[in-house]
């Protein structure tokens, strides 16, 4: 009963849910229903570039739920989400099989390319779609888990864990651009055929891919609404104001925050796997800093802290961004830059705060 | 018999047009002209005996005589029995007057007379031009001709060698020479004189000697000498092992210096404002584009410009931190995470102002004469100059710095906002003032550590980003608003780095290096100098 309660009261949320359900019947509908050129057709490339945005939007999410929840800026998110797009992406390299270039059944194209003889250790179980999706789900939560234990263990707050989350995906950055990890050096991971036994460039298999994006955010928005709006969450929030007596009260703060903090890096890691086979490759540039800053700022220009906000800015920011590299590729640094740098100084709400805050004006005139 | 009284003849008339031919320059000589006549003699013998009479003649023209002779370069004419210079050119030789130098055209091969020589005459030939080099009263060429004798040194060699030692007097043909009497010691016949030059070298790291210590081992039947030379060989390759770990130190602290340049601005504004500069690296570039443009205003004087460089770097950087600073970070006080972000927005923005300007292809700015080249303190080990320059620089700035921080009225109100902004404020101190002076001061300081990375690397847009990591893992290794710990992160950070790289290769030592730092972080918040007192959470 509560937690129905608790959606009827977020009725942002609920308009986005609505909107997403919808999206998620009409847009595979219109794209295979209707032939090229009708009018309510809707060209692959939108549906798929829209798949692409919902998997940011669950990126956004688990970004601002430990940002905007629990105070911690987390500069390395990207990492989570880049190691759940390896992870999906060797399963779809095993399913090349004898197809690649080389026509090797054993080996991907990368490691005969390399003259290697045998499959590395950790490249055996991805023939296997489970196994896969257990890595999705394990290895950006196993790394989370490792870092969240140190950090805050000993206490790193602030500034400092912001840093030294940088820091993380900045090192596996540079790992995963040298040959002999295994997974494609710079390169990464490409030239998939398709996903459990789908071809991937047929209309069906993407309508599908963004039917389970939309899905996957939707579970994702609500887990996270249920973690938020649940004891838990209001602890989370009274570590992010005044973690000092959260502690005193006698909370365990490191143990809620590493089990939010895995939680929000099984969530990324979900994000990658289901970015990769839409985009159709995964390489190190993934795991860059900037692109785990991109994400804080998504979070920031949707306003923190809401969550639906989170996929807002997701959705925004990243149109934006498709239009603006398209129509002026010099302007977007500029826009992006300017935009990190209005959005903190005046929007410190993000557009839904600013949304909310014209309502309540609104109403309260009247 | 026939050959002999034909040879008579010929070389009878070779002198008379000799003497002809002879006429530029100073007296002729007569030692240097009956060599040259031997030369056209059929029989080796003659010849030799030439060589030796043109090596003892001290005639300017000697060396170059049997430098030619020794190239196959010199001729006679099958007509005149001119003695000429032969460049071969095609089927033609280009050919001209040995004595006088002047040109005779172009001619066939079959009009000319080749001098040649044998082997025997080649080794006599290079033993005879080295001795005459060695005379030279340029030192370049005594150092040519010592190392051109290394690889034949005979006892005959030896004595004169050693009397070379003993007049010499410039430091780097003495370095040679000695290593050439050591060869040659190595080579006697008397084992009591190997086992003297044995002790002799012990300890030099020249690649040449520890090459014909090898060699010995390799070739000598006597038990003692070889036990002598494998100790000696060991001695040497621990000193060369030694001096390989010196070079790898230096170029640790050379990396180190360079860390401390970037990192030590950071760390003052982070340590007075606790504000995370995210646009610092860009801060550097800017400094790095400053030396580049001062270089294409000033194309003559390099140095002068770079030079100038460093207090015009430091003035656009540091202007360019104050403008952030009023502009946007005051906005921000207290709230870190956002400034980090907001300063994240405007390193894009400055870097993409540079790539609209200058085109995102890297520039490289040129080192002026005193920077390049290396300083050879042995001859395994020499360190180039840059990097000996960049590092003194670096050491520069930090005392410079660590001296206004310590004595100014300035560094005085710094220190005091950083530790307790209320009361510093209480006490009549303009904070706001601090901070922006503060932020251009860091900024200012990225602005220099530009200058000296555009002696090191290309000036690219991506200058910046490449530092701003390994700037902030040195802050937060070293601790923050500690100028010691900026220093002594910095340097140790890099020396580590490089010391990692032989074993792991360059990627990963880095990837180690972070690693570290990460737990380092866990262990100890505050970096290796927490800050004290009640500044401290």
């Amino acid at each position: 009963m509560s937690s129905v309660r608790l959606l009827y009261n977020d009725k942002p949320g609920m308009v986005m849910l609505v909107l997403l359900a919808a999206a998620a019947v009409l847009v595979p509908l219109c794209n295979l229903g209707f032939p090229d050129g009708h009018l309510l057709h809707i060209s692959t490339f939108t549906m798929t570039l829209v798949g692409k945005y919902l998997c940011y939007g669950l990126l956004a999410v688990s970004v601002d739920l430990v940002w905007g929840y629990l105070g911690i800026l987390s500069l390395g998110h990207g990492a989570f989400f880049a190691l759940g797009g390896y992870a999906m992406g060797m399963y779809l390299m095993r399913q090349i099989g004898d197809r690649g270039v080389y026509g090797n059944p054993l080996l991907p194209d990368f490691m005969v390319f390399l003259n290697w003889q045998d499959l590395p250790w950790f490249w055996h179980g991805f023939d296997y779609f489970f196994f896969a999706l257990l890595m999705v789900i394990l290895v950006p939560a196993a790394l989370a888990f490792a870092f969240g234990w140190f950090a805050f263990r000993s206490r790193v707050t602030g500034v400092y864990l912001s840093i030294i989350t940088q820091a993380m995906t900045y090192a596996l950055l540079l790992a995963f651009f040298r040959n002999e990890m295994g997974f494609g050096g710079n390169n990464g991971l490409t030239d998939f055929k398709d996903i459990l036994g789908f071809p991937l460039q047929s209309d069906v298999t993407k309508a599908g891919l963004f039917v389970a994006s939309a899905t996957a955010l939707a579970l994702g928005y609500l887990c996270c609404r249920f973690i938020t709006g649940s004891k838990l969450g209001r602890v989370c929030t009274a570590i992010r104001d005044q973690e000092p007596r959260v502690r005193f009260l006698g909370y365990r703060v490191e143990n809620i925050k590493l089990f939010v903090f895995t939680f929000s890096a099984v969530l990324a890691g979900i994000a990658g796997a289901l970015y990769v086979p839409q985009v159709g490759i995964i390489n190190p540039t993934e795991f860059s800093p900037l692109n785990s800053i991109e994400i804080v700022i998504w979070v920031a220009v949707g306003g923190r802290g809401t969550l639906y906000g989170a996929v807002a800015g997701a959705l925004v920011v990243n149109y934006a961004k498709s239009y603006l590299t398209a129509a002026f590729p010099d302007a977007w640094l500029f826009g992006l830059g300017a935009l990190f740098i209005l959005v903190t100084i005046f929007l410190p709400r993000g557009i839904s705060g600013g949304m909310t805050g014209l309502f309540r004006k609104r109403q309260e005139i009247n | 018999m026939h050959s002999f009284s034909r040879d008579f003849a010929l070389a009878a008339l070779f002198w008379l047009l000799l003497m002809t031919q002879y006429c530029s320059g100073a007296e002729p000589n007569s030692q240097f002209l009956d060599g040259l006549v031997l030369l056209s003699a059929q029989s080796f013998t003659e010849k030799e005996k030439g060589i030796e009479l043109i090596g003892a003649s001290q005639d300017p023209l000697a060396a170059r005589t049997l430098q030619s002779l020794l190239d196959g370069k010199l001729f006679y004419t099958s007509k005149d029995n001119i003695l000429v210079y032969g460049e071969s050119e095609g089927a033609n030789y280009a050919i001209s007057d040995f004595l006088s130098g002047e040109s005779l055209g172009l001619v066939k091969k079959r009009n000319l007379e080749k001098i040649t020589i044998n082997n025997t005459l080649r080794s006599t030939l290079k033993t005879t031009i080295a001795l005459i080099n060695l005379q030279h009263p340029d030192d370049t060429v005594r150092l040519a001709a010592v190392n051109a004798v290394l690889s034949d040194i005979n006892p005959e060699l030896l004595e004169i060698l050693a009397g070379c030692y003993q007049t010499e007097k410039n430091e780097q043909v003495r370095d040679a020479l000695s290593v050439a009497l050591a060869i040659g010691g190595l080579r006697q016949q008397d084992t009591a004189k190997r086992l003297e030059a044995l002790q002799s070298v012990r300890g030099d790291v020249h690649p040449v000697i520890k090459n014909e210590i090898q060699a010995l081992i390799d070739r000598e039947t006597d038990a003692i000498v070889i036990k002598a030379a494998k100790s000696t060989l060991t001695a040497i390759e621990g000193k060369i092992a030694w001096f390989a770990r010196l070079e790898t130190l230096f170029f640790g602290l050379s990396l180190g210096s360079v860390l401390v340049l970037a990192a030590i601005g950071l760390a003052i504004t982070f340590g007075v404002i606790g504000v995370i500069n995210m646009a610092h690296g860009e801060l550097i570039m800017l400094g790095a584009y400053t030396t580049y443009v001062l270089q294409q205003l000033m194309p003559d004087s390099i140095g002068l410009a770079l030079a100038l460089s460093v207090p015009a770097a430091f003035g656009v950087s540091g202007l360019a931190g104050i403008l952030i600073e009023r502009s946007v970070i005051r906005f921000l006080y207290g709230r870190p995470l956002e400034t980090l972000l907001a300063t994240f927005g405007i390193s894009l923005v400055l870097q993409q102002t540079v790539r609209s300007i200058f085109s995102p292809l890297n520039r490289s700015v040129a080192t002026p004469d005193w920077m390049s080249g290396s300083i050879t303190i042995n001859p395994i080990l020499s360190l180039t100059s840059n990097r000996v320059t960049i590092f003194f620089f670096a050491m520069l700035v930090f005392g410079a710095l660590f001296l206004l921080l310590k004595k100014s009225s300035l560094g005085l109100n710094v220190r005091a906002v950083a530790q307790n902004r209320a009361m510093a404020r209480a006490m009549g101190i303009r904070a706001a003032r601090v901070d922006a002076l503060t932020f251009g001061l860091g900024s200012g300081i990225a602005g220099i550590a530009g200058v000296a990375l555009s002696q090191l690397t290309n000036v690219g847009p991506n200058l910046g980003q490449a530092y701003i990591i390994d700037s902030f893992m040195v802050v937060v290794f070293g601790g923050v608003g500690n100028l010691w710990g900026t220093l002594l992160g910095g340097l140790s950070l890099g020396v580590a780095n490089k010391f990692l790289e032989p074993w792991s290769g360059a990627v990963l030592a880095k990837i180690i290096i972070l690693v570290f730092i990460i737990l380092f972080i866990q262990k100890r918040p505050q970096g290796l100098f927490p800050q004290k007192g009640r500044a401290a959470e």
